[in-house]
């Protein structure tokens, strides 16, 4: 069934006025898919995750509709939202390491969030042993404080934590900036795994990463300015982009491995627009080699061959 | 764990010695003479004074140089000897102190556990009720910010002289004989309550303004997010929320200790109550120092006991200290 997203809208309220982190995001992730989702610093991915899970006080849903396997989730509505999540969409927050009570043994803050969610945590005992294995971590983490664990095995009991009760869409924001690389490698084939092993359906990784995108995601797709810019499966949106953002993102790669949010930005011209204050039409048009005319209006985002859709005049 | 008390212990006991050192030195370059002062206010024949000075330099002590005073001090404050007191005509001071003493522990235990315990629950509610809040912050900032002596006073005008509800001054009416009777009970406790109320209404507004503002804190940390991300109900959040957001509290208790004995001190004084503040004012007055001495040491060495037994809750509270003691892993 997997997830749809049409149109979603959500902003910031700030004293300056509403910022439109997320303004129209269409976007579909079938079941058992692991989508990429990459853009700049600020162009509102983790807002897109935080979206479909938990939207706090500072945010504001202005519109668009979320399903998950054909539910339609409540996404505005925190006590409603509060039943599904966990149970249908969990998240591994961009703040892992910081995301575990530090006063309370792992294994007791696990029990409790457990049966505050009314399930019986002994009958997830064997389980929650088996998936500790499963990441490298002895079970008697289980009786330590968050403190005594190093980054690398916090995150990994994030993401048993996260996963315990078989979500059917796990977002993973972040997850290994934090990491160094042969922990990032671990990590994301972990993610892979835990999916191939079914304890969670569907994935959005969020990442600047583009090298871990390429190993863990089927498909990709790059966010610009609060918007989708495109969308297709991972090998051919790098070899065949037809966004001018995408194409000027991947040929401005360096070589894989190189995180693309420091490495990338030089070699596009420009900065991304205001949120604030967004100009009309295609959002990407201040920093556009192709721009003219036409993209004063906005651009939709449509399907241009089987599972590539991209929102550009230009590019058919 | 145990070196960590060991040397904590030491850090008191070298405090304490510091603070006893200098507590015998201060009144001793004060100037004015004890002795002088106590003759001057009997009736004493002009023929007499060289040797009553003589005998009562003798009875203290003050005849002798004094590196040997010095000794002296250590020598009987090891035996819970603290001298004799200048202006009770030579009673012990440990006696003195001994019988002021509970007037003081009954009026600030209470206070402190009740003011610390309310404040916390209250500024916990306050912190998640907006017109609560509304009325907390501003009355909490008025009661914290108030000088003891003026919240006392007014205290005491309000409930004592205008509404005549309790007594002013005293620890108990001067018509009544200290004994285990009913009336007697009924009246130390209306003597008490003013005192009691006072500084209970000072600490409480600091304790539940520093708990509305820890928990509001401790709600949008990270490890509050992720639970209301796994959809975990409001109660669990707010419960460990509440539990991190103690312990800065507690810490701060052991700060305030100093402040706060302070203050009972002064508000004894504004209500004259029989207690360790007013003891303190008569010393003083009748430049009474061994009395002065044993005051500020029953004082020392309260709020040291007290700032361990803080400590050790602490300790007791947050693992992640214990963590620290044990080399980082356990
Ligand atoms: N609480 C907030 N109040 C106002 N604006 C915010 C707030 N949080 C985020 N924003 C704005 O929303 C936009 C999107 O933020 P978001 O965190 O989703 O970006 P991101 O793509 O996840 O960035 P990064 O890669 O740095 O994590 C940014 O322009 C940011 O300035
Ligand atoms: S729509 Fe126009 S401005 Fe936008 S990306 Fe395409 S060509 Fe560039
Ligand atoms: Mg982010």
């Amino acid at each position: 069934m997997g997830l749809e997203v049409t149109d979603l809208r959500v902003y910031y309220r700030t004293l300056a006025g509403d910022v439109k982190a997320l303004d129209g995001v269409t976007v579909a992730v079938a079941e058992g898919e692991i989508m990429g989702l990459a853009g700049e610093s600020g162009c509102g991915k983790s807002t897109f995750g935080n979206s479909l899970i938990r939207i706090d006080g500072r945010m504001r849903h202005v519109g668009g509709r979320v399903i998950l396997d054909g539910i339609e989730l409540p996404i505005a509505d925190g006590d409603a939202m509060r039943e599904f999540r966990y149970k249908l969409v969990s998240i591994i927050p961009q703040y892992a390491m910081s995301a575990l009570n530090p006063t309370r043994r792992i294994g007791r803050m696990i029990d409790e969030l457990l049966e505050s969610r009314g399930v019986r945590h002994q009958e997830l005992r064997t389980e929650l042993r088996r998936r500790l294995l499963l990441v490298g971590l002895p079970e008697a983490v289980l009786g330590r404080y968050p403190i005594e664990l190093s980054g690398g095995m916090k995150q990994r009991v994030v993401m048993v934590i996260s996963t315990l009760l078989d979500p059917s869409l796990l977002i993973a924001d972040e997850i290994t900036s934090a990491l160094d690389v042969s922990t990032q490698k671990a990590v994301s084939q972990t993610l892979v795994q835990f999916r191939d092993e079914g304890f969670v359906r569907s994935m959005i990784v969020v990442t600047h990463d583009v090298s871990i995108l390429y190993q863990v995601s089927d498909t990709l797709a790059i966010m610009y300015a609060g918007r989708l810019a495109e969308k297709a499966p991972t090998e051919e949106l790098m070899e065949r982009p037809l966004h001018p953002y995408t194409r000027l993102l991947i040929s401005s790669l360096p070589e894989m491995g190189v995180r693309f949010e420091e490495e990338r930005l030089a070699g596009i011209p420009g900065a991304p627009p205001s949120l604030l204050n967004p100009p009309t039409g295609c959002r990407f048009r201040t920093r556009c080699p192709l721009a003219d005319a036409v993209c004063e209006e906005q651009p939709p985002f449509v399907e241009v061959a089987p599972g590539h859709a991209v929102a550009c005049w230009k590019a058919t | 764990m145990r070196r960590y008390f060991g040397r904590k212990l030491l850090i008191y006991g070298l405090t304490f010695f510091v603070a006893a050192t200098i507590n015998w030195m201060i009144p001793r370059f004060m100037p004015g003479d004890p002795v002088q002062s106590l003759l001057s206010r009997h009736q004493v024949a002009p023929e007499a004074v060289p040797h009553l000075i003589a005998y009562y330099n003798a009875l203290f002590g003050l005849d002798q140089p004094l590196w040997q005073q010095y000794l002296n001090f250590w020598g009987s404050l090891l035996n819970g000897d603290l001298g004799r007191s200048v202006y009770q005509s030579g009673r012990p001071v440990t006696e003195v102190i001994l019988a002021a003493l509970p007037y003081t522990l009954g009026l600030l235990i209470p206070a402190i556990l009740l003011s610390w315990w309310a404040g916390n629950k209250f500024g916990a509610i306050a912190a998640r009720r907006r017109y609560l809040d509304n009325a907390v912050l501003p009355i909490g900032y008025i009661l914290s910010a108030a000088p003891y002596m003026w919240l006392a006073i007014m205290v005491a005008w309000i409930l004592g002289s205008v509404l005549r509800i309790f007594p002013i001054s005293g620890g108990y009416s001067y018509a009544l004989e200290p004994s285990l009777t009913w009336a007697f009970a009924v009246d130390l406790f209306a003597h008490w309550v003013m005192p009691f109320l006072s500084l209970f209404m000072v600490m409480f507004g600091g304790w539940a303004i520093g708990m509305r503002n820890m928990i509001i804190y401790e709600l949008d940390a990270d490890y509050s997010r992720y639970l209301d991300a796994l959809g975990a109900p409001s109660g669990l959040v707010r419960r460990y929320a509440f539990r991190n957001a103690v312990l800065p509290q507690v810490t701060g208790l052991a700060l305030q200790l100093g402040v706060i004995v302070a203050g009972a001190l002064v508000t004894e004084i504004v209500f004259s109550y029989p207690g360790l503040g007013k003891l303190l004012l008569a010393a003083v007055q009748n430049e009474d120092y061994f009395l002065l001495q044993g005051i500020f040491l029953f004082v020392i060495i309260g709020t040291l006991i007290a700032n361990f037994l803080v400590d050790i809750a602490y300790v007791l509270l947050d693992p992640r200290t214990r963590v620290g003691m044990s080399g980082g892993s356990a």
